[in-house]
């Protein structure tokens, strides 16, 4: 029971720490898939006189993923009934051609813009419709929710800063008295420091299995699938391998971090 | 006879402003047992902390163990404190260790075998008729009782030095009776040299003593 208090404090310390780790890196994982999902659904219509090859338009462009042509068969199939043959075939040779560029990656405004401005200096372009005042909403909203993930990433990392602080000081003020006691029995360094390092590793352990469980248990629930459906994305919650090590190395090192500075910052009380 | 402590002009302080023991001379036997007396804040814990190297000599040499403290390597020092069982005046029992494993602390640090040290530290604590409070930690003791813990802990590994700072401080007649009977065993049957501050030296010594007294920063050999 005893021992239990001992190591409470620092897994919850510890665990806290994960829990925003791993909350960081779902909402990543998310706001990317939407990203995705916003640039797959995000196109150009570029209208010209003369045909342009799929090469031409990726010399605009490093981020233009592919080029659709939109057939005119359909427009063409309507005038059919009333219009010859050969006219049809005259018809197709005048019409201008009609491109549809899908982008590799969702763009930003100012990408919009100056792939619309490379587009129409070639002449044979005619018109570039890029829907920007549609996308520059979409766009802004993204780039909001990028600035408040940012945010609270930053103030997760000022808490788990000050949380490790007071986790220093306790563990120093807890272990230096025993360290000195064992000093004083003419107990070398690393025994001294076993005990630490010890609790610092047990402690690690448990915390990131914590995480581990309680992630893995939310990545099974039909709740959050049935939320994530909503938005109409769908991610990984949690990945055993990948993030399962991420928080068992992160909580390793920050524990053992913790241990070599209380040993290094140890000094004998006369 | 060997010498294991030779002090020479020895200077103690903590600070600049104030020498708590000014250019002392002193030896003590192997195998001898000296008392060191002294009012209240004289000194008695100052000079046993420079003998086990918690304090260097401000000026000065002082050997221990035939190793100079003034500047002894962390490695040499742990080795000599290893040899020497301490008895503080205000205990330092670990807190969150058991009785029984604190009393095995010099035993572990020794790298004895965990059967043989067991043995050890049961013959001990019985010696201090504490074998019934082995499993309690030390705050669950009564003060007394904390000091025949610490007392048992300093003749755990039969180290060849004993620094006992008032050992009988906190304790009825009786149990006062038991630790000088432990620490004269001690010095008779292993030749352990035992050096105690003290404020009474008991009037039934069975064994002949050196009697040290601490006034004004002096140390005079009173006997
Ligand atoms: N860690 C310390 N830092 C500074 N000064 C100290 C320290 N420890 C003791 N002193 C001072 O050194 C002087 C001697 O203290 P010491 O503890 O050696 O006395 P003592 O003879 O053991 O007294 P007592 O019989 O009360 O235990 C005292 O004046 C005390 O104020
Ligand atoms: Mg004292």
């Amino acid at each position: 029971m005893k021992s239990l208090k001992n190591h409470f404090s620092l897994i919850l310390a510890l665990f806290s720490i994960l829990f925003a780790i791993q909350i960081f890196i779902i909402n990543d994982r998310a706001l990317e898939a939407y990203e995705q999902k916003l640039s797959s659904s995000y196109s150009m219509i570029v209208v010209s006189n003369v045909a342009i090859s799929n090469d031409t338009f990726k010399t605009y462009s490093s981020n233009i993923e592919k080029v659709d042509i939109l057939s005119a068969d359909e427009i063409i199939k309507k005038l059919q009934e009333n219009i010859s043959q050969k006219n049809i075939e005259l018809l197709k040779l005048s019409l201008p051609k009609f491109y549809r560029i899908h982008l590799k990656t969702f763009p930003t405004s100012y990408e919009v813009e100056s792939l619309t401005k490379t587009l129409k200096k070639n002449s044979s372009i005619t018109r570039v419709e890029d829907f920007s005042s549609n996308h520059d909403t979409v766009y802004k909203l993204l780039l909001l929710f990028k600035q408040i993930t940012q945010l609270f990433t930053l103030v997760i990392l000022l808490v788990t800063v000050l949380l490790i602080a007071k986790e220093l000081r306790i563990w120093q003020f807890k272990h230096s008295e025993r360290m000195n006691i064992m000093g004083l029995f003419g107990a070398p360094v690393w025994l001294r420091s076993a005990v630490l390092f010890r609790l610092a590793l047990i402690d690690a352990l448990i915390a990131s299995f914590m995480a581990i469980f309680f992630f893995y248990g939310i990545s099974m629930s039909t709740w959050t699938a049935d939320q994530l459906s909503v938005i109409g994305i769908d991610i990984t919650i949690f990945e055993w391998l990948s993030d399962g090590s991420i928080l068992l190395g992160v909580a390793v090192l920050i524990s053992i971090l913790l241990a070599s500075l209380i040993v290094v910052g140890y000094k004998e009380e006369v | 006879m060997d010498k294991v402590i030779i002090a020479e002009e020895l200077t103690l302080s903590y600070n600049k402003d104030e020498t708590i023991i000014n250019q002392a001379n002193f030896s003590v036997d192997s195998g001898s047992f000296t008392f060191i007396t002294g009012a209240s804040g004289s000194g008695k814990s100052t000079l046993l902390k420079s003998l086990y190297g918690a304090i260097k000599p401000k000026q000065g040499s002082l050997v221990v163990g035939g190793a100079q403290i003034k500047n002894i390597s962390s490695k040499k020092l742990n080795f000599l404190r290893q040899h020497i069982g301490i008895v503080f005046q205000d205990y330092k029992l670990i807190k969150e260790w058991t009785i029984e494993k604190n009393v095995m602390l010099p035993l572990i640090i020794g790298g004895f075998q965990k059967s043989v040290s067991e043995q050890q530290v049961h013959k001990l604590l019985s010696h201090v008729k504490l074998n019934h409070q082995s499993g309690k930690y030390p705050l669950e003791l009564s003060g007394g009782e904390q000091q025949r813990v610490a007392m048992a802990r300093a003749l755990s590994h039969n180290p060849i030095l004993i620094l006992a700072d008032e050992p009988t401080g906190n304790l009825d007649d009786y149990s006062a009776e038991l630790i000088w009977n432990l620490l004269e065993g001690a010095n008779t049957q292993l030749k352990t040299t035992i050096i105690v501050v003290t404020h009474h030296i008991p009037e039934n010594m069975k064994i002949p003593y050196k009697h040290l007294h601490i006034e004004f920063g002096t140390i005079y050999e009173v006997s």
